[in-house]
């Protein structure tokens, strides 16, 4: 899934300063899953909100809404009726949610109130991690199911480099070394002869380097 | 032969190689770098010119080796995949060739998180194994990595580092021999301190008949102090310095401590020099240049041979 954050209350403040009327959007899929935008965290968020603008003595109109899916078009539709009354919009989504929402209400300010981190996965209660980087060409099926894009600190892909120390990455101690992992995960297969072997140059033309990316399915469409 | 290079004409005639290192300045000093290479003139076979290391912004390693080789001395451009993509290292590896530089050192450079730039970007386009790759492409085939044909090919006898005491140990013989695959000619490795864990490393490798597909120098680095003995062994990732070397740099007042430091450098090139499959030394001397000529003496490396 997409992983986010919520920004600082005060970084959220300043963008909405010169505003009365906020329509604080959620959204319902990923950010819901890693609690940085979904019903319950707009909620908390739109009262924080309105402390902080009381203390200002000011008053602060907020109209919250958690959408199913922030980043499909029928589901944005449904601030149709309720834009019209808001200054702005302050979406608890991904980046991707946030641009959806810029798109369809074109003369609509809107402010992401969150960073959208990174693709990864739970690793235990309330830690996720980055796992994948998106780079088009997937290559887990040849180191183990480990993927050294996303996780190793130089994306090697003939790692792992001089600075592995006891399985752990040369940036931090709380970071594992991918390719201690890949070498482990390798062995466990019985594939370790396989190590050997160069991978060559990768293509990142399938990644973000090839310029913004699309899928068109012909079927579908 | 593959190429012109001098450190290559000392290898196959099969005598021991020296190169050393030479970290250009911080700013537009080229009196610096002449300053340093000449300390090591008539001392080693190749210079290696560090290319921002530690991720520390410094003079390119391109522009420093320029100066050393109009001295008309043999630099050895080190290059990392950190700080640029394939377009911009090929065209270097071509800049380099065209002022006679024919020895180079491909690596992956350190993270920049450890640098004086933290919040720099990360290329990584290639990995050191790739650039090996690539830097042999150009050499053999005269193509681009791209596949494009070049016009008068770089002929760049190619270096690698390689470090015996990260982890995995059992991926160490097997992470040399993916280079070997890659093209690499000849290797230069961390600081050796640990002696006994190196020459089994070196086992692995002669096993496997490694050792008669590349050249094998150890990296030698005198320590100037105790202090330093302790900072390499608990804060340099991937550097093994056993208590016994930190305990006899302490043993020595702390005015004896530098040479004492020499000595151990010097003892340890005398070991290795019987071990199979070492070819050479590399003394990493850090801003201690000036005392390479002593331990080069000293281990009965001088004269260098004439070729
Ligand atoms: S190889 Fe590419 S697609 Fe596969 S997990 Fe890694 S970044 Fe994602
Ligand atoms: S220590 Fe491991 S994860 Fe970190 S950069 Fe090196 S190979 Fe990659």
């Amino acid at each position: 899934m997409i992983t986010a954050e919520r920004k600082p209350l005060e970084e959220i403040i300043e963008c909405i300063r010169p505003y009365d009327r906020i329509l604080l959007v959620g959204c319902n899929e990923c950010v819901t899953v890693c609690a940085a935008g979904g019903r319950k965290e707009v909620g908390l968020l739109a009262s924080a909100l309105r402390m902080a603008f009381m203390k200002e003595g000011r008053t602060l109109e907020i109209t919250e809404l958690t959408l199913e899916r922030q980043c499909d078009p029928e589901y944005v539709e449904e601030l149709v009726t309720m834009i019209d009354a808001a200054d702005a919009v302050l979406s608890m989504a991904c980046g991707c949610g946030v641009q959806e929402v810029a798109r369809r209400y074109k003369n609509k300010p809107v402010y992401p109130a969150v960073n959208t981190k990174f693709m990864g996965a739970s690793v235990s209660q309330g830690v996720w991690a980055e796992r994948c980087q998106g780079c088009g060409d997937c290559i887990l099926g040849l180191t183990g199911g480990i993927c050294p894009v996303a996780r190793c600190s130089k994306r090697l892909l003939n790692g792992p480099c001089g600075g592995s120390t006891s399985g752990k990455c040369e940036i931090s101690d709380d970071v594992e070394c991918a390719w201690q992992l890949i070498w482990d995960r390798m062995k466990e297969l019985g594939i370790q002869d396989r190590y050997e072997e160069v991978m060559v140059a990768k293509d990142w033309r399938t990644s973000r380097d090839g310029g913004p990316r699309k899928i068109v399915r012909e079927d579908l469409a | 032969m593959k190429t012109e290079s001098v450190l290559e004409k000392v290898l196959t005639s099969g005598q021991l190689a020296v190169t050393s290192e030479c970290g250009p300045p911080r700013g537009a000093l080229p009196d610096k770098v002449r300053e340093k290479a000449a300390m090591l003139k008539g001392y080693v076979d190749g210079i290696n010119v560090t290319d921002n290391q530690t991720a520390m912004v410094r003079m390119s390693s391109l522009a420093a080796c320029i100066i050393i080789r109009e001295m008309g001395l043999d630099p050895i451009l080190q290059m990392v995949t950190r700080d640029r993509n394939r377009l911009a290292m090929q065209s270097d590896i071509i800049g380099a060739y065209a002022f006679g530089i024919n020895t180079m050192l491909c690596l992956s450079g350190d993270h920049p998180k450890f640098g004086d730039h933290p919040m720099a970007a990360n290329v990584y386009d290639l990995d050191s194994v790739q650039l090996i790759q690539t830097v042999k492409q150009m050499r053999e085939e005269g193509i681009f990595q791209g596949g494009d044909k070049i016009l008068n090919p770089p002929q760049m006898f190619i270096g690698a580092a390689a470090n015996p005491f990260a982890d995995p140990f059992e991926l160490r013989v097997a992470r040399l021999a993916k280079k070997i695959n890659a093209g690499v000619d000849f290797v230069q490795t961390q600081c050796i301190y640990n002696l006994d864990k190196f020459e089994k490393w070196m086992e692995g490798i002669c096993d496997r008949g490694l050792d008669k597909k590349v050249y094998i120098m150890p990296g030698i680095t005198p320590m100037k102090s105790a202090g330093m003995a302790r900072y390499m062994k608990n804060r340099v990732p991937g550097m093994d310095v056993p208590d016994e070397v930190v305990k006899r740099m302490a043993g020595v007042p702390k005015e004896k401590q530098a040479q004492e430091g020499v000595d151990i450098a010097v003892e340890s090139i005398e070991r290795l020099k019987n071990v199979k499959g070492v070819h050479g030394f590399h003394i990493m001397a850090i801003e201690w240049e000036q005392i390479v000529p002593e331990i080069v003496k000293r281990s009965g490396l001088y004269p260098r041979p004439e070729l």
